[in-house]
C-alpha cells in the first residue's frame, strides 16, 4: 500500500508542478489574477504531495517494508531506528526525493511570503514549478524509489556503514537546503528578467541567506565527518565531490555581496543576475557530478548512464534557458548609478572578482580530468598541489582585502581614513606574525602569514563594530562572517603546518610517542554494537609519565553489509586534538596504530559555525541593536 | 568619459585582468600537478621514469601481501598481463583484500618497486574503482556483471 500511495503522490505532484509552471509564468503578466491564484494553490498542492511521498518512503523504511526494492537494497531490520530514517536519503532514489522535498519547501515559502510583489512571485513560482517538474520526471522515470520487489526478501542488504553516522545523516539535508535554496535565487533572477522587476535581489535575499547558511554548515559538517570517520586525520581532500559543494558556496558568497550593492545603490545589476544563475547552475552541476557516477566516491550511488544523461540534459536546459533569457532581456535594462574608485562598491567588486576567480580554479581542477578522460581516454587526477598553487593564493589575496569593505562608504568612500581606522589591526597582525615566528616550531612563514591575516580580519571586525555609532544586525553579520573566515584559517594553518604524526605496530603493553604524548596499548577487546562487531582498543595516554586519559579507537565489522569501518578516538582540548585510529591486526596480538596531534583542528569547523551565525544575523536585515556603552547617542538611521 | 562609463571600464578591466591571472595560474599549476593513472601494463609499456608521481590501479594479486616491520606492507598490483610490486607504510583501507581492486598513489623507485604514499580501496562490496575496471577491460580480464 505504502508504495502505491508514494507513487500516486509523486504523479500528482508532477501534474500540479506542471500546472504551477504554466499558471505561474502566465501570472507574471499584469492583471492575471486567476493564473496567480492557481499557481499558488498548485505550489502548495505540490508541496503536500511531495511531503506525502517522502513520508511514505520514510514509513516503508521504518517498518522495513522489503517489498519495496529501494528499502530492500538499502535497509536492514537490525539497523538502528535513527539510521532507518536517515537512510531514506542515504541512496540515490531517496536523495533525489529529498532534493524535490527541499525544493517544494522553498516554493511554498515563496508562495507564502510573496516578497517583491505579485508579478515577480508568480513568475518565480513558475520557474520553481518547471524545476520541480523536471526533477519529478527524473525521479519517476529513472530513479523511482517506489519500485516493487517480488518476491519480497526476508532481509535487506543494509546501508553503507560509513553512512551510519549522525554527522553524515544531517549532512545531505543541510547541503540540499543550500543547493536548492540557490534555486530560489535563480527563480527570482529569472522572474526579474521575465517581468522586468528591478527589486528582485531584496525579495530573494532571505532565500539566498538561508541557502548560504545551509551550504556553510553542510560543508563544515561534511569536512568534520571526513575528519573523524575516514581515519586519515585530514579534513579536506579536494575530492571532486567536496569541490562540487565548494563552488556554489563561493558563488553564493559573491552573490550575497553583489546583491548588497544592487539593493542599496543599483550597482552591478546585471552581474548579480548572472551570479544567481551561475550559483544554481553550479548546484546542478554538483548534483550531476555527485549523482551520475562519473566520479568514484562514497557519494556515487548511481551508475546508470541514463540518469547521468538526463541530469546533463536538465543542466543544459536550465543553464541554457536562463542564459538565453539573460542575453535577451538583460542588455535593455538601465544601468546603475556611478561610484568612486574609493567606495564600498569597489570593495564588493574586488570581492566578486576574487571569489569568481577562486571558483573558476576549482571548476577547472574538478572538470578538467573528466573532460580529458572523455576526449582522450587518459585518466588523470588533480590533487592538492594544484589547489595549493591556484585557489590558495587567490583566496589569500581576497582575505587581505576583506577588512576594507565594511569600513568604506557607499558611492564615495575614503581610502585614507579607512586605512587610518584599520591601522591598529595592522599592528595586531604584525604582532601576531612575530609571535608565531618566535614561539612555534617548526618555524614557518606560511604559519606567520596565516596568523597575521587571521588577526587582521578579527581585529578589523572588532574595530568596525566599535567605530559605528549604531550597530545594526547587518554590521554584526559582516563582522561575524569575516571573523569566522579567520577562525577557520587559524584551524587550517594549525592542523596542516604543525601536525605530528606517528604510525607503529604495537603489542599489548607497548608504547608509541606522538607530540608530547606517550600512548600505551593496554589491550584490544571484542565489543558488540546493535548491528556490528568491534575490536576496541584500550590505549592509555600519558603526558610527562602521568596517565591522563584512556582512549578507545575501534575497528567495526558490519556483517549485514560485509564491510568494516574505523572509528577514530579524538580527545580535544579545543586548541589541539589527539587523534587515534586503529589499523589492521598483525599476527595475533599486534595492531597497527596511527596517531596524530592536530593543533587547532576544532577551529576549522568552529569558524564555519561563526560564519553561519553571521548569516543568521543578516537574516534580520538592518535591524538596530542597542549599544552597551551609554556614551553613544542614538543616531538617525542611514 | 563620464562616471558611468569609467565604472564599467574599471569593472571590465578588473574582470579581464583577474581572469587572465587566474587562467595563467591554472595553466601553470596544471602543467606540473596532475597525476596520471597507469595500469601495470601501462607501467611496463610506457617506461615510466623513477620518481614521477602517478596512480596505479589493478587487483591485489592473490598471495602477494606480506607484512614487514613497523606497519610496512608489500603487495603486488596486477591487471592480468603485467604486475608491479608495491611497498607502503601506513594503515591499509578497511576494504583492502587480496583479489580485490586497489588504487595506490606514489612513484617508482630505481628498482622498479612502486612506493605508495596513499592506498585507496573501493568503498563497498558492489563498487569497483572505474579506473581499475578500465584497466582490467583493456587487459581482457574484465567480465561483465563482475
Amino acid at each position: 500500500m505504502t508504495g502505491e500511495i508514494g507513487q500516486l503522490a509523486l504523479s500528482l505532484a508532477l501534474a500540479l508542478s506542471l500546472l504551477q509552471a504554466m499558471t505561474g509564468l502566465a501570472g507574471a503578466r499584469a492583471g492575471n489574477e486567476l493564473a496567480r491564484h492557481t499557481a499558488t494553490i498548485s505550489a502548495l498542492g505540490t508541496f503536500v504531495f511531495v511531503v506525502l511521498a517522502f513520508g511514505a518512503l520514510t514509513y516503508a523504511s521504518i517498518v522495513s517494508d522489503f517489498s519495496i526494492l529501494n528499502v530492500a537494497q538499502n535497509s536492514h531490520t537490525l539497523k538502528p531506528m535513527l539510521y532507518k530514517v536517515t537512510g531514506v536519503w542515504g541512496n540515490h532514489e531517496g536523495s533525489m526525493l529529498l532534493w524535490v522535498l527541499v525544493l517544494a519547501i522553498y516554493t511554498a515559502a515563496i508562495a507564502f511570503a510573496r516578497r517583491g510583489g505579485e508579478r515577480i512571485t508568480s513568475a518565480a513560482l513558475g520557474v520553481q514549478g518547471l524545476l520541480a517538474a523536471a526533477f519529478l520526471v527524473f525521479i519517476l522515470f529513472t530513479s523511482n524509489p517506489f519500485l516493487r520487489l517480488d518476491p519480497m526478501p526476508f532481509e535487506g542488504a543494509g546501508l553503507n556503514p560509513l553512512l551510519q553516522d549522525l554527522g553524515l545523516a544531517v549532512h545531505p539535508p543541510m547541503l540540499y537546503t543550500g543547493y536548492v535554496g540557490l534555486s530560489a535565487a535563480f527563480a527570482y533572477a529569472a522572474a526579474a528578467l521575465i517581468t522586468g522587476e528591478r527589486d528582485w535581489a531584496r525579495a530573494a535575499r532571505p532565500f539566498m541567506l538561508a541557502a548560504w547558511i545551509a551550504l556553510t554548515l553542510g560543508i563544515a559538517l561534511g569536512s568534520w565527518w571526513a575528519y573523524y570517520e575516514l581515519g586519515w586525520g585530514g579534513f579536506w581532500f579536494w575530492d571532486p565531490v567536496e569541490n562540487a559543494s565548494l563552488m556554489p558556496w563561493l558563488i553564493a558568497t559573491a552573490l550575497l555581496h553583489s546583491a548588497l550593492a544592487t539593493e542599496r545603490t543599483g550597482a552591478f545589476r546585471s552581474w548579480t543576475l548572472l551570479l544567481a544563475i551561475t550559483g544554481f547552475s553550479l548546484s546542478l552541476i554538483g548534483t550531476f557530478l555527485v549523482r551520475s557516477g562519473v566520479l568514484s566516491s562514497v557519494h556515487a550511488f548511481a551508475n546508470d548512464p541514463t540518469r547521468g544523461l538526463y541530469i546533463l540534459a536538465l543542466i543544459i536546459g536550465a543553464i541554457g534557458g536562463a542564459l538565453g533569457l539573460y542575453a535577451w532581456r538583460a542588455p535593455g535594462r538601465e544601468q546603475g548609478t556611478a561610484f568612486d574608485i574609493a567606495s564600498k562598491e569597489t570593495a564588493l567588486l574586488l570581492n566578486n572578482v576574487f571569489l569568481a576567480a577562486a571558483a573558476a580554479t576549482v571548476f577547472v581542477g574538478t572538470l578538467y580530468p573528466l573532460l580529458l578522460d572523455a576526449a582522450t581516454g587518459e585518466r588523470i587526477s588533480v590533487g592538492p598541489p594544484y589547489f595549493a598553487l591556484t585557489f590558495a593564493p587567490i583566496f589569500f589575496a581576497l582575505l587581505l582585502l576583506v577588512p576594507f569593505g565594511p569600513r568604506l562608504g557607499w558611492k564615495r568612500g575614503d581610502w585614507i581614513s579607512t586605512y587610518k581606522a584599520l591601522l591598529p589591526a595592522i599592528g595586531i597582525a604584525i604582532v601576531a606574525a612575530i609571535a608565531v615566528l618566535a614561539l612555534t616550531t617548526p618555524r614557518t612563514l606560511a604559519g606567520a602569514a596565516a596568523f597575521a591575516v587571521a588577526a587582521w580580519l578579527i581585529a578589523a571586525s572588532v574595530i568596525d563594530l566599535r567605530k559605528r555609532q549604531t550597530i545594526t544586525t547587518s554590521a554584526v553579520a559582516s563582522a561575524l562572517g569575516h571573523a569566522g573566515l579567520a577562525v577557520t584559517l587559524i584551524g587550517i594553518a594549525g592542523t596542516t603546518l604543525w601536525r605530528s604524526e606517528a604510525l607503529e605496530v604495537l603489542g599489548p603493553g607497548e608504547s608509541m610517542y606522538v607530540g608530547t604524548y606517550e600512548l600505551r596499548l593496554d589491550s584490544v577487546v571484542g565489543a558488540r554494537g546493535p548491528n556490528y562487531d568491534a575490536a576496541r582498543a584500550n590505549i592509555t595516554v600519558l603526558s610527562g609519565g602521568r596517565a591522563i586519559a584512556v582512549m578507545h579507537p575501534e575497528k567495526r565489522l558490519f556483517p549485514a553489509e560485509g564491510q568494516d569501518t574505523t572509528e577514530t578516538a579524538i580527545r580535544t582540548t579545543i586548541v589541539s586534538d589527539l587523534y587515534l585510529a586503529l589499523g589492521d591486526r598483525r599476527d595475533n596480538t599486534q595492531w597497527v596504530v596511527r596517531a596524530y596531534v592536530n593543533p587547532l583542528a576544532p577551529f576549522i569547523w568552529l569558524g564555519g559555525l561563526v560564519m553561519a551565525l553571521g548569516g543568521f544575523a543578516a537574516l534580520f536585515g538592518r535591524l538596530r541593536l542597542p549599544r552597551t556603552s551609554p556614551t553613544a547617542a542614538p543616531q538617525p538611521a542611514e | 568619459m563620464n562616471a558611468k562609463k569609467r565604472r564599467r571600464l574599471a569593472f571590465v578591466i578588473a574582470l579581464v585582468t583577474a581572469s587572465a591571472a587566474a587562467a595563467a595560474l591554472i595553466l601553470f599549476a596544471l602543467k606540473d600537478n596532475v597525476l596520471y593513472f597507469y595500469s601495470p601494463t601501462d607501467v611496463a609499456q610506457k617506461h615510466v621514469a623513477a620518481g614521477v608521481n602517478f596512480r596505479i590501479g589493478g587487483l591485489v594479486a592473490a598471495g602477494s601481501v606480506t607484512h614487514g616491520q613497523s606497519a610496512e606492507v608489500a603487495f603486488t598490483v596486477t591487471d592480468g598481463k603485467a604486475s608491479v610490486p608495491v611497498r607502503y607504510r601506513g594503515v591499509l583501507p578497511a576494504l583492502f583484500r587480496e583479489g580485490q581492486g586497489v588504487v595506490a598513489l606514489g612513484a617508482l623507485n630505481d628498482t622498479g618497486t612502486f612506493t605508495a604514499t596513499e592506498v585507496l580501496a573501493k568503498h563497498d562490496e558492489r563498487y569497483m574503482p572505474p579506473e581499475v575496471v578500465d584497466a582490467l577491460k583493456r587487459s581482457g580480464r574484465w567480465k561483465e556483471g563482475q
